[in-house]
C-alpha cells in the first residue's frame, strides 16, 4: 500500500510512482490522491502515476511543455500513457500538444469541472463561483493567498475577489474537518459558502476507462 | 520602510526631488504619500495634467516595466495602482477644468462570463492618465452592451479583457457582431488578457493585442494617430 503523499511535496514536486506497471497516468499533483485511491480501490496494479508539481496551476503557461516532455521521457517505456490534466488555462494548447503526441486527456476546462461533471459545470454557468477541491481546501495558502499577496496585504482582497459572491466547495470526500477549512476559507475571503459533494467525477470514469482498456 | 525614509519631509523637496520620490513611493504602493505629493505639486501651481503624467504615469511606467522583466509581481502592481488611483481621485476633477490634451475615447470591459477586472481596470486607469476618455463597462458583458455603448457614446476604441481560456472566445463573437452589422471599421478593437497572445488577436480579427497596461497606451496612441491620417488623407 502506498503512503498518503505529503501535500506541499505534491504542491513544489509533484510525485513520482513509476515501477513496473504497463501503464502511466501523468497527472497534475493536485489529483495525486484522488488518483491513488482509486487505483487501490480498483486494483490497477499495472497502473504507475507520474504527477507534476500541482503549482503548475498557477502557471498554466508552463503546463503543455511540462506534460510535453513528462510524456516523451516516459512513452518509451509503456505501452501507453493518458494526460489527467484538464485544458487548466493552457487555452488549448495542451489539448493540441496531447494530439500531436498521439496520447489521450481529460475533457474540459479545469479539475473542478470535471470532478463534477463538465456538463453539469457548463449548465450551472457559475461565473461568480470561486471553486475549491479537496486538495485546494488543504493547500489554499499554497495557491491562493500567499501569491496573490493576501498574507502581506490582506487589503487587496476587495480587487482580487469583489465581484465573486461565493465559494463552492466541490467536496471529493466527506470530511468535516476539510469542510470546515473551507467554511473558514469562504470567511476570510467574505464569500457565501457552499459545499456540494462530487466525488471523483469523471476523473473516476474516465481513469477507469483507460486503466481498463490498457 | 527605514528610519531614514522616515525622514523624508516631501514638502522640502525640490519639483525634481519630489517627481522622483513620488515615483519610488508609487512603486512601494504609498497611497497617503502619493496623495500628498500631489497637493503638493498642485500648490506649487503645476498643471493637473502635468502631475498626472511625469510622477504618476511616468512611475506607473516603470512599475509596468518591472512587472513585465519578472521583477514585480501582481500585489506590487496593484498596491502601486491604488496609489495611483488615490492620485487620480484628486486630480480627475481638476483636469475636467482646466482641460487636458484629448487622444480618444475608449469603450472598455470584460466579456460576457468573465468577472475579473484587474487587468481591464488597470489599462482604464493607465488609458485615462494617457488623455483618453474611458467608458467602463464593468465586467461580464455581452455584445450588446459593447455595440451599443460603443455607437452612443460615439467612441473611437473598443477593448475587451478576459482572463479564462473559456471567456476569451466571446471576443470574437463580439467582432464577428460588428462585421455583420457593417461597423467593423468604425473602432478601434483592442484586446487583452492572460491567457491572449498575438496569434489569438489576429484570428479573431482584432485590431491589436496588448500585452499590457503600458503596450495598450502606446497601441492605441498609434492607431489613433493612424486613423487620422487616414481619416485626412481620405
Amino acid at each position: 500500500m502506498t503512503a498518503t503523499p505529503e501535500d506541499s511535496d505534491l504542491t513544489d514536486h509533484g510525485l513520482d510512482l513509476r515501477g513496473a506497471g504497463r501503464v502511466l497516468a501523468i497527472a497534475c499533483g493536485a489529483l495525486a490522491r484522488e488518483i491513488l485511491d482509486l487505483k487501490q480501490a480498483n486494483g490497477w496494479d499495472h497502473l504507475d502515476l507520474r504527477c507534476l508539481p500541482a503549482i503548475l496551476h498557477n502557471h498554466p503557461e508552463r503546463i503543455t511543455d511540462a506534460v510535453r516532455k513528462a510524456v516523451a521521457d516516459n512513452r518509451d517505456r509503456y505501452d501507453e500513457v493518458f494526460v489527467v490534466y484538464a485544458d487548466c488555462g493552457t487555452g488549448g494548447l495542451l489539448q493540441a500538444a496531447c494530439a500531436d503526441m498521439g496520447v489521450q486527456m481529460m475533457e474540459g476546462p479545469h479539475c473542478y469541472a470535471f470532478f463534477e461533471g463538465n456538463a453539469e459545470f457548463t449548465d450551472r454557468g457559475e461565473v461568480t463561483a470561486f471553486y475549491l477541491t479537496d486538495f485546494l481546501v488543504r493547500q489554499f495558502d499554497a495557491f491562493v493567498w500567499r501569491p496573490l499577496g493576501l498574507d502581506r496585504h490582506p487589503d487587496l482582497l476587495q480587487m482580487y475577489f469583489g465581484n465573486y459572491d461565493r465559494l463552492v466547495y466541490q467536496a471529493q470526500t466527506d470530511d468535516p474537518a476539510l469542510t470546515a477549512l473551507a467554511q473558514s476559507h469562504a470567511d476570510r475571503m467574505g464569500l457565501r459558502f457552499e459545499r456540494r459533494f462530487t466525488g471523483y467525477g469523471e476523473l473516476q470514469r474516465d481513469l477507469a476507462h483507460f486503466a481498463v482498456q490498457a | 520602510m527605514s528610519e531614514e525614509e522616515d525622514d523624508i519631509i516631501l514638502s522640502e523637496l525640490d519639483d525634481d526631488e519630489l517627481v522622483q520620490q513620488m515615483q519610488d513611493d508609487l512603486y512601494d504602493g504609498l497611497k497617503e504619500e502619493i496623495e500628498e505629493g500631489v497637493n503638493i505639486l498642485l500648490g506649487r501651481g503645476w498643471a493637473p495634467y502635468d502631475v498626472l503624467t511625469k510622477p504618476l504615469v511616468g512611475g506607473m511606467t516603470i512599475v509596468g516595466n518591472d512587472f513585465r522583466d519578472g521583477i514585480l509581481f501582481v500585489p506590487e502592481v496593484l498596491l502601486a495602482a491604488n496609489a495611483m488611483k488615490g492620485g487620480m481621485a484628486i486630480l480627475k476633477p481638476l483636469l475636467v477644468e482646466t482641460g487636458a490634451p484629448r487622444m480618444g475615447k475608449m469603450v472598455i470591459g470584460t466579456v460576457k462570463g468573465d468577472i475579473h477586472d484587474i487587468g481591464k481596470n488597470l489599462v482604464a486607469m493607465m488609458m485615462e492618465g494617457a488623455g483618453f476618455e474611458i467608458v467602463d463597462l464593468g465586467i461580464n458583458n455581452p455584445v450588446e452592451a459593447y455595440l451599443d455603448t460603443a455607437a452612443r457614446e460615439e467612441a473611437d476604441i473598443v477593448g475587451m479583457s478576459a482572463l479564462l481560456t473559456t471567456t476569451m472566445p466571446y471576443m470574437k463573437i463580439v467582432i464577428d457582431t460588428m462585421k455583420e452589422k457593417g461597423i467593423r471599421d468604425d473602432y478601434i478593437v483592442m484586446v487583452g488578457g492572460a491567457p491572449l497572445n498575438e496569434e489569438f488577436g489576429r484570428a479573431i480579427g482584432a485590431d491589436a493585442y496588448c500585452r499590457d497596461a503600458a503596450v495598450a497606451v502606446e497601441t492605441a496612441k498609434t492607431l489613433i494617430a493612424r486613423k487620422h491620417n487616414q481619416l485626412a488623407a481620405g
